[in-house]
């Protein structure tokens, strides 16, 4: 179970710029580490993550393993109407996560 | 009058037993990192450890192995942990002996929650423990020295100021010594253990206090005593009393 | 760039990149060619390095956490924008760090995030603007070694 933040003001408005903030829990396996016992831990990063607001796609992000650990990221939106925010990720393992906010836009 | 001297080099040498020496003035950890890393843990946001913290907060609301929750004694908002961290460890009437919060947490999972017990290290342990720390933040560390606690106290002093390892070097020669230089790129700290379990980029994990005690140990290449060992607990008391009237950071940061 | 062509891309130099362990232990790390990546980018067209700012400290302290603020001089408008982000940087094992890709709702030309570094490098970004234009930016960084060695079994 994917534990991961969402900051974004609950209300905006219209037409105001505000900061939306991710960070996500994920060990962002490189595929170059070993175990202590010589046993290669597999890559398996974060390698998708897309933010949308409703059915708008505002970000969508590709993540390699220079991406640190514990992936944050942040960026300025316009939210074009109220709705749900909405950031969805999934790794190499098929893992899928998902975190999500309301936005009302006055 | 010689008797009297006496007297008064009994009560110095007294008052200078029940004291941990003591660098001056104090500074916490974040003194000694980057402006990247102290920014890092002064974002209550962004700091990594708070990932850890929130998932202690749901584990505190979660019902253990008989359905009990941390929540059901102790409030769900965990208003009174506060201060809790803040005196561990401390040696433990109903345990008989000196514990971390670690080792109390644990306690109260076995005795009242059905157990099991939390492995040391493993991301439940470390997240409930951050997770009751982070209710003490900003409050000054006091733990107990004396009367039971006393005995552990001199063992974890007699450890700090023990050379050990291939390179010959105790607590005191860098963390009483040399704090403020540098060793290659990094600034020496005074070793205040006030921000852990701490976030750490070399781990890019939230790690525990013997976690780190055992990279240091490893560090000037001495055996390493095991984590939640009598050793560390003395060890961690010692550092504890040293630090007295700093304040509680978890979650902090450290490169 | 789709999703496919960051992983042809990614991939492709990370399998060109295989190197033995002991010259990752030493960190000597061979600057890898990533033209051929901004080639997939561009298509051959030209870039004018202005107007991204790429914002790191001089010396990170740690190589696996370094905070990285990307930004470009964009009205960030219907006809002019920025719509794609792509971070390199060539002496780490996989040189494509991350690409961003901007939907209409994005109010600024900018992102914040944390990087790994592998050593000490220049971190080079590609803005793709709406129009078919292209804009880049770098800084260099110092990243230093740990003093205290971690952390045995």
């Amino acid at each position: 179970m994917a534990i991961a933040r969402l900051q974004v003001p609950s209300t905006v408005r219209a037409g105001e710029a505000v900061e939306v903030r991710v960070l996500v829990q994920h060990p962002m396996e490189t595929g170059f580490r070993r175990e202590a016992d010589g046993r290669a831990v597999p890559m398996n990063v974060v390698h998708s993550l897309v933010c949308r607001l409703g059915a708008v796609e505002i970000l969508r992000a590709e993540f390699g393993t220079g991406v640190s650990a514990n992936p944050y990221l942040a960026f300025w939106i316009v939210p074009p109407a109220s709705g749900e925010l909405v950031v969805e990720w999934v790794d190499d393992a098929g893992a899928k996560g998902r975190v999500a906010a309301p936005i009302a836009v006055s | 009058m010689r008797a009297a001297a006496l007297l008064l080099a009994a009560f110095a040498a007294a008052a200078f037993a029940q004291e941990a020496k003591r660098p001056s003035p104090l500074k916490p950890g974040p003194e000694f990192q980057s402006p990247d890393v102290r920014a890092l843990q002064a974002d209550d946001f962004a700091n990594p450890g708070m990932l850890w913290v929130a998932r202690g907060g749901e584990l505190w609301r979660a019902p253990g192995a008989n359905g009990k929750r941390c929540a059901d004694c102790h409030g769900v908002d965990a208003v009174s942990m506060k201060g809790v961290s803040a005196r561990h460890p401390r040696h433990d009437p109903s345990l008989g002996r000196l514990t971390d919060l670690s080792g109390r947490i644990d306690a109260c999972r076995t005795r009242y929650q059905g157990g099991p017990a939390l492995a040391r290290e493993s991301p439940d342990a470390l997240a409930l423990e951050a997770f009751v720390a982070h209710q003490s933040r900003g409050l000054p560390v006091k733990v107990s020295t004396e009367g039971p606690a006393r005995a552990a106290f001199e063992r974890g002093r007699a450890l700090y100021f023990t050379r050990v390892g291939q390179l010959n070097l105790a607590c005191t020669h860098c963390h009483d010594e040399r704090w403020g230089r540098t060793l290659l790129a990094e600034s020496i700290s005074q070793g205040h253990a006030t921000g852990w379990p701490a976030y750490r980029l070399e781990w890019q994990s939230l790690g525990s206090l013997h976690r780190r005690l055992r990279a240091c140990f490893f560090g000037v290449r001495a055996q390493q005593p095991a984590a939640g060992s009598e050793d560390l607990l003395a060890l961690e008391l010692y550092l504890a009393g040293r630090a007295g009237g700093l304040a509680v950071e978890v979650p902090g940061v450290r490169r | 760039m789709s999703r496919r062509l960051f992983l042809q891309v990614a991939g492709g130099l990370a399998a060109g990149a295989a190197l033995p362990a002991a010259a990752q232990a030493n960190r000597i790390l061979p600057v890898q060619d990533i033209a051929p990546l901004i080639e997939k980018i561009t298509g051959g067209r030209p870039i004018d390095k202005r107007d991204v700012t790429v914002e790191l400290p001089s010396l990170a302290e740690n190589g696996n956490s370094v905070p990285l603020r990307i930004r470009v001089a964009s009205p960030m408008s219907a006809t002019d924008r920025v719509t794609d982000l792509h971070v390199f940087a060539e002496r780490n094992p996989r040189p494509l760090i991350a690409a961003y890709h901007f939907g209409p709702a994005m109010a600024r030309a900018q992102v914040d995030t944390r990087i790994r570094l592998a050593v000490e490098q220049r971190v080079f970004v590609i803005a793709s603007l709406s129009g078919g234009r292209f804009l880049s930016g770098e800084t260099h960084v110092v990243v230093t070694s740990a003093a205290c060695i971690d952390e045995g079994i």
